[in-house]
Parts: structure tokens; sequence; C-alpha cells
């Protein structure tokens, strides 16, 4: 897309100019985050999540590529050669701390970029693509970083691996056949291992392909902006380079600083004791838990207790686990109020915030150990969680007034009474 | 429509776990859960403090030696430590001929040269510490059907590792005469040992440092229980972590670079926006 005031690309060097009409390359870069892309002048820091998730996505390639010149895929040394790159190899500390903590990281940043995405209405038409784009790669992310880590063999892994493949037998039927399938065995065992390792490195760059799906989707309508309202003028936008490439700069040094701080100073402060001792089959944990990114739905899972109908609970906590991440394909259909922004919906807004605290409470409750009160208060929050998505955003959106919009960013950012500024920027 | 479907599916999931929460609330005031020993008795690791903790911390090269002597002369004999070298000890300032002479002070697995046969040699500064049991079967054997965990990463392996390592070497006890009235059937079993560090109270180690100068230390320490203790546990968390230092000397001017170019890219960036100040936030 463009808007039809977006700037062109003029290459001056003869040797650009040679490129450009032999392979517009430059010409496509400059369009998508140079100064040939139009942006709202507007965008909080919130926006600065999508360029970050890319950075995490490249640093997990990066990284990954060069621990897997070191790491043996194999049951019987894969711990060890862990060990080996935290020991033996060149900086192979920093690698795999680097790694470990980088899907931390990347998940922090996904996290806030779909919560951006709730707050300001991001998925309403006309980007309901870019967000269906961005929930097939949170599922890939998950399926991912879930293979991820069960390749250092060590008990979190190999139990991790067993009870997550476990969920798909509680599927009737066909559950268990498909649940050795996807092993290759009873068990989580070498052959998992070497499967697990082959997805898990080509898995990134599926993601990495679906990313540039997603931008390219994000190209035709443009960025949207924390008022919602879409671009009317040139006034509304500015160049994204210089403005958001220093803004994201700016966004990438915050971004970096915690990161190494983690990296340096607090690397097993996410990661769990367990994965530590090897993978041992006859010595199950006393408490599975996952990494901290999944404890949302692992309490969601384990919140569903009881049979229900005709459902056997554990299957109705799979249903409601995968359910829980794919109500957000709905998410543009579910809510069809008419106003983008959080800003301007008042009763929406009280409701967005229940449920940052909802999601915070299952995150606590899925690392917690099953145990009372955390189930109880699970089932609560996880009884809020689908109320959210399926009954009251319909609802609120149909019921809500929303409050006035300013007429275009432009007013918005300089205040109604400016009307000299609303004239196009120079 | 999608409107309709979405809030009988929601209302399906939300009476489902309403469900379970009713059921789960019912079973829990008709049968409270009862306390166990463990969640009367497991007692949190005690406060340790180390050199080598926080963000600037070294290690102590002297304590970690006498570290090094207390597990070559009590724990090595039941626990391995597999993923430490004799090589890797001269980080904690031995020299070359040291390590040499620690080397060759463990026997290794080896091969008779002249008739193939496995036979044991004297260590080499490349050998791995050797382990104390010909496999698991062979030290649950000698261990009251436990197998001695390997110690290398130990202080990473559990949680607050060093201070529970510490906690659970001077946490050895007689019993609770209480606990045993209370929970007659956690009666700690014969060839077990009562611990109220360790997760179920009874563990199969007996208490491997008793008395005061049960090793000698070269340094003039004085070896209480307390003392070892420490010692191995600073020890222990060199073997977890051999690149701790090198770690956080790194980290240091990583940070302090990102932090300059971090204020670099908010000036550039203040510059860049000069023109076009919000005089309203949006
Ligand atoms: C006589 C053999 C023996 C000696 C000597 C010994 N241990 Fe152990 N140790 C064991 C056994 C057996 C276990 C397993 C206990 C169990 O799981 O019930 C164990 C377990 C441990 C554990 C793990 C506890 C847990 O949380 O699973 C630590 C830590 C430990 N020993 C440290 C040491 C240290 C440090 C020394 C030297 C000061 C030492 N041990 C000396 C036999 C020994
Ligand atoms: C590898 C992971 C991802 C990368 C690299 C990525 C990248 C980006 C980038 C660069 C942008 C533009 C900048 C911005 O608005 O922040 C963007 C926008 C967007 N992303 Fe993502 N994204 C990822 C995952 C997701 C996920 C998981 C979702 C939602 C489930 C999502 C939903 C959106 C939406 C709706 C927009 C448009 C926002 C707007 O214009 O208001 N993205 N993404």
């Amino acid at each position: 897309m463009s808007f039809p005031w977006a700037n062109e690309y003029k290459p001056s060097h003869p040797l650009m100019k040679w490129v450009d009409e032999k392979l517009p390359l430059p010409r496509f870069v400059y369009n998508a985050v140079g100064a040939g892309y139009p942006v709202p002048r507007n965008l909080n820091y919130f926006w600065n999540f999508g360029v970050l998730a890319g950075f995490c996505l490249v640093l997990q390639i990066v990284t990954g590529v060069i621990l897997a010149m070191h790491y043996a895929p194999n049951a019987l040394v894969a711990f060890d050669s862990t060990e080996h790159i935290m020991r033996d190899v060149n900086w192979g500390w920093m690698l795999r701390y680097a790694h470990a903590n980088g899907a931390s990281a990347f998940f922090v940043v996904v996290y806030l970029h779909i919560f951006r995405g709730f707050f300001f209405g991001s998925y309403k038409a006309p980007r309901e693509m870019i967000w269906l784009l961005g929930v097939v790669i949170f599922l890939l992310m998950m399926a991912t970083a879930f293979m991820g880590y069960v390749l250092p063999w060590g008990q979190m892994s190999f139990w991790g691996a067993k009870v997550i493949t476990g969920l798909f037998g509680a599927i009737p039927v066909v559950g268990e056949p498909l649940q050795i399938w996807l092993l290759g065995g009873y068990a989580p065992d070498n052959a998992s291992l070497n499967r697990f390792f082959s997805l898990h490195f080509l898995l990134p760059f599926v993601i990495a392909a679906v990313v540039i799906l997603h931008i390219w989707a994000l190209h035709i309508p443009g960025s949207s902006n924390p008022t919602g309202v879409e671009v009317k003028s040139e006034s509304d936008t500015v160049p994204f380079h210089p403005y958001y490439t220093a803004k994201d700069g700016f966004g990438l040094g915050v971004f970096l600083i915690l990161y190494c701080a983690m990296l340096f100073f607090l690397p097993n402060a996410l990661g769990h004791p367990d994965n530590y001792i090897p993978a041992n089959p006859m010595s199950t944990p006393a408490h599975i838990v996952p990494e901290w990114y999944f404890w949302p739905f692992y309490a969601i899972l384990r919140a569903f207790t009881a049979d229900f109908l005709f459902f056997p609970a554990k299957l109705m906590g799979v249903l409601a686990m995968f359910s829980a991440i794919l109500v957000w394909f709905f998410l543009p259909w579910l809510d069809n109020s008419p106003v983008r922004s959080g800003h301007f919906r008042p009763l929406f807004r009280k409701f967005f915030y229940v449920l940052m605290v909802d999601v915070l409470v299952l995150g606590y409750c899925g690392g917690a150990p099953a145990a009372e009160p955390y189930v109880m208060i699970s089932q609560i929050a996880t009884a809020y969680y689908f109320l959210h998505f399926l009954v009251i955003l319909p609802i609120v959106s149909s019921i809500e007034k929303p409050e006035p919009l300013p007429y275009s960013i432009t007013e918005a950012v300089l205040g109604s009474d400016d009307k000299a500024a609303l004239a196009p920027a120079s | 429509m999608t409107r309709l479907i979405g809030i009988l599916v929601g209302l399906f999931f939300t009476v489902a776990v309403l469900w379970a929460f009713a059921t789960g609330a019912a079973n829990y005031i008709a049968e409270p859960p009862a306390a166990t020993a463990e969640s009367v008795y497991h007692r949190h690791p005690k406060e340790l403090h180390l050199q080598s903790d926080g963000p600037f911390g070294t290690f102590d090269k002297q304590q970690l030696q006498r570290g090094f002597q207390v597990y070559k002369e009590v724990c090595s004999a039941c626990h391995s430590l597999s993923h430490v070298a004799f090589r890797d000890l001269a980080a904690l300032g031995y020299n070359e001929a040291e390590v040499k002479a620690i080397a060759a002070g463990f026997q290794v697995p080896g091969i008779d040269p002249n008739t193939g046969e496995t036979t044991t040699r004297a260590g080499m500064p490349t050998d791995y510490f050797p382990k104390p049991y010909p496999n698991d079967i062979a030290a649950r054997a000698a261990n009251n059907n436990a197998v001695p965990p390997d110690l290398s990463l130990m202080t990473k392996a559990r949680h607050e590792g060093p201070a529970y390592v510490y906690s659970l070497l001077t946490g050895f006890q007689a019993q609770p005469a209480a606990l045993v009235k209370q929970f007659p059937e956690a009666k700690t079993p014969a060839g077990l040992h009562y611990n109220p560090y360790f997760a179920n109270l009874n563990l199969a180690m007996a208490p491997p440092l008793t008395s005061t100068d049960q090793v000698s230390y070269g340094d003039g320490t004085k070896a209480t229980v307390d003392q070892m203790a420490q010692d191995v546990a600073a020890f222990l968390v060199w073997t977890a972590e051999p690149k701790l230092e090198k770690r956080r000397q790194t980290g240091w001017p990583v940070l302090g670079f990102l932090l300059f170019a971090t204020v670099l890219a908010y000036l550039a960036k203040q510059q860049v926006w000069a023109g076009k100040k919000d005089k309203k936030k949006a």
C-alpha cells in the first residue's frame, strides 16, 4: 500500500540505480521500513514491540544456529553436550544463556505486542489479517519454545514433553495412537528428541516467513495508532525513517539493557532447577511445571478437574487450553464496536484491566503446585477468561456508548485549538 | 452469528469450569486436606553468605580449595563430579604441578596397553573426576537403595542451591518426638536419616560431616562442621558455574556500553522528533 504522499525511492548513485532496475530490493526495503513508509505520528511506546519481536527472532536464530553446531541431539549425550557448551565451548555459556533468556524475552515482548492489540483494537478491520497471522505466529512460537525446552534433556525437559504429548492422549479414539506417533514411542526417548530437534531448528524459519506475511499485511492499511482514528492526511503521518527508526533504536537500547541484565546476572532466574538434573524416566519430579510463558494456559488446562456432561475432565482441560488461544482468531468478529482504541471505550477499558489481572492470576496459579487454593483460584480466573472473550466482549461492544473521537490524528496530537498546525506539515 | 456461537461456547466452558470449582469446593469442605509431616516439618534453607554472591561477587579461591579438599576426602567416596576435569582445578589457584599431583592421586579407568584389558591408571589433568561406583546398581547396593547424585550441578539443581547444600549438611538431627506422635507413619525408616531440609524429611545419606577436624585444612582454618559445610557449598557453586566470574566481568562493560548507547539513541530520537513535539498527549 501506500498513502499518495509517501516518499518515493530515488537512487542517486549509479550503482543503486542499476540494482534498482534489475532487482528493486532497496526500493522494497525503503518502502517497508524506510522513508517510503508513512506511519501515524502519534504512536506510543507500545508500538515498539513489533520491531523488538523481530529483533528477538533474529537473535534466537543466530544464537540457535551456533548452539546447534555444538549440541548433540541424542538422548545419551544431550545433557552432557549442553554442559559441554557451558564449560568448554568458547563463550558457549553466553550463547546458551542468551538463547534461553532470549526465549523469555521474546515472549515478554510478544505478550506486550498482543496486549497492545487487545487494548487498541488493532485486530479490527481493516487489520484482521495482520492479527490472524499474528495468532499463527504465536502458536508457532509456543510449539518452537516447547520443543526447544526438551533439547537439554533435563528432568523438566523429559517430564514436560511427557505431560504435553500426553494431552493428545485425551482425544477420544485417536488419542493414544496419535500420542505414540508424535513421540515415536510410548514415552519420550531418542526418537522424540531427534524429531523435536529437527522441528525446533525448522520452525523459526517458518515463523520468519509468517512474519514477512504479517508485515506485508500490515503495509496494506498501514499501522493503526493509539486513537484508533485512521490516517486522513499527510499531516497525520511521518516517514518511518528517521522518525520511527530513531524511536525503535532507543526502544531497542532499553530492551537490551534489561535483557543483558538478566543474561549476565540472573541467567537461571526464570528457569527451573530440575532441568539441571539429567532426564530420568524412573523418577517423577514433585511438581512438573512448564516455562513461565506457558503458565496461564497450563492453569487453564489444570482448572478442569471434574467430568462435565460427556466430557472427561482431562479432555475438557485440553479443549479449554487450546480454545484459550483459538478464541483470539475470532476476536475481530466477537468485538464489533466501531471504535478501536480502548481510550474511547469506558466500559471495555474496565474489562480490559480485569483481563490483565486475570491473566496474571492465571499465570501465578499455573506456576504453583496443583493444590488448593491455587486450583480454585485458577477455576474462577479461567471462567472469567472465557467469559471475557466470548460473552463480555460481544455484549459490551453492542451496549457501550463510546466517548467522542478526535477528528484526526493531527488534532489529537496538536489540540483542536491549534488550527494552523493542521495544515500539512512541511 | 459468530457472536452467538461465541457466547454459547463461552458459556459452555464457563459452566464446565464452575462445575469443577463447585465439585472441588464441596470436596474441600467435606475433606479438608490433612497436614502431612512434610507440610509441617520441612524447613526452608538457612541463610548462607558467600563471597560469590551478588552482582559483584567473586570466588574466594582459598575457600574453594578447602571445599575441594572436603569433596575429595569425604564426598568423593559416594558422589561423582562428572562434569569437572582435573585441569579445571587450575581455576582454584593450583599451579600445573599441583594439578598434576592431584590428578595422579585419583585412579581412573584405563586400558592395559599390553593386554587390552580394562584396568585403572593414575589420573592426568585431562581426565575427569572418576565415578565412585561402576554403575547405579552398585551405587544403590552400597547406599540403602539410593543413588548418590552427581554433585557437579547440585547448586543449580535445587532451589537456593548453595544454601540448601549447606543446610542439608548441617541439618541432620534426631527426628522430633512430636513429629512421630503426630504422624506415626512418618517415622524415619531404618537406614534413612532425618533431615528437615530434605524434601521428604528422610534421606539415604548418613551425615557425612560429623566432627571438627574431620579434614585438616592447610591454611589454618578451623575445620568445624559448619565451616566444612560452607566450604564445600562454595566449591559446588564453582563446579556448577565455573564461568560465573567471567560472566559478571563481561556483563558490566556490556551494560555500561548499552547504557551509553541508549542515552545517545535517546538524544538522537529527541533531536529527530524535535519539530513534531506533541502539544497534548493522545
Ligand atoms: C556414604 C556415602 C555418602 C557420602 C560420603 C556423601 N553422600 Fe551425599 N548422598 C548420599 C546418598 C546415598 C544420597 C541420596 C540420598 C537420597 O536420595 O535419599 C546423597 C545425596 C546428597 C545430596 C542431594 C540431596 C537431594 O536434595 O537430593 C547432596 C547435596 C549431597 N548428598 C551432598 C553431599 C556432600 C556435599 C558430601 C560431602 C560432604 C556428601 N554428600 C557425602 C551418600 C553420600
Ligand atoms: C515473531 C513475532 C512477531 C513479529 C516479529 C511481529 C512484528 C510486527 C511488526 C514489526 C509490527 C509493526 C510494528 C508494531 O505495530 O508494533 C507488527 C504489528 C502488528 N502485530 Fe505483530 N509481530 C509478531 C507477533 C504478533 C502476534 C503474536 C500478534 C497477535 C496475536 C501480532 C499482532 C499484530 C497486529 C494486530 C499488528 C498491527 C498493529 C497496529 O497497527 O496497530 N503480532 N507486528
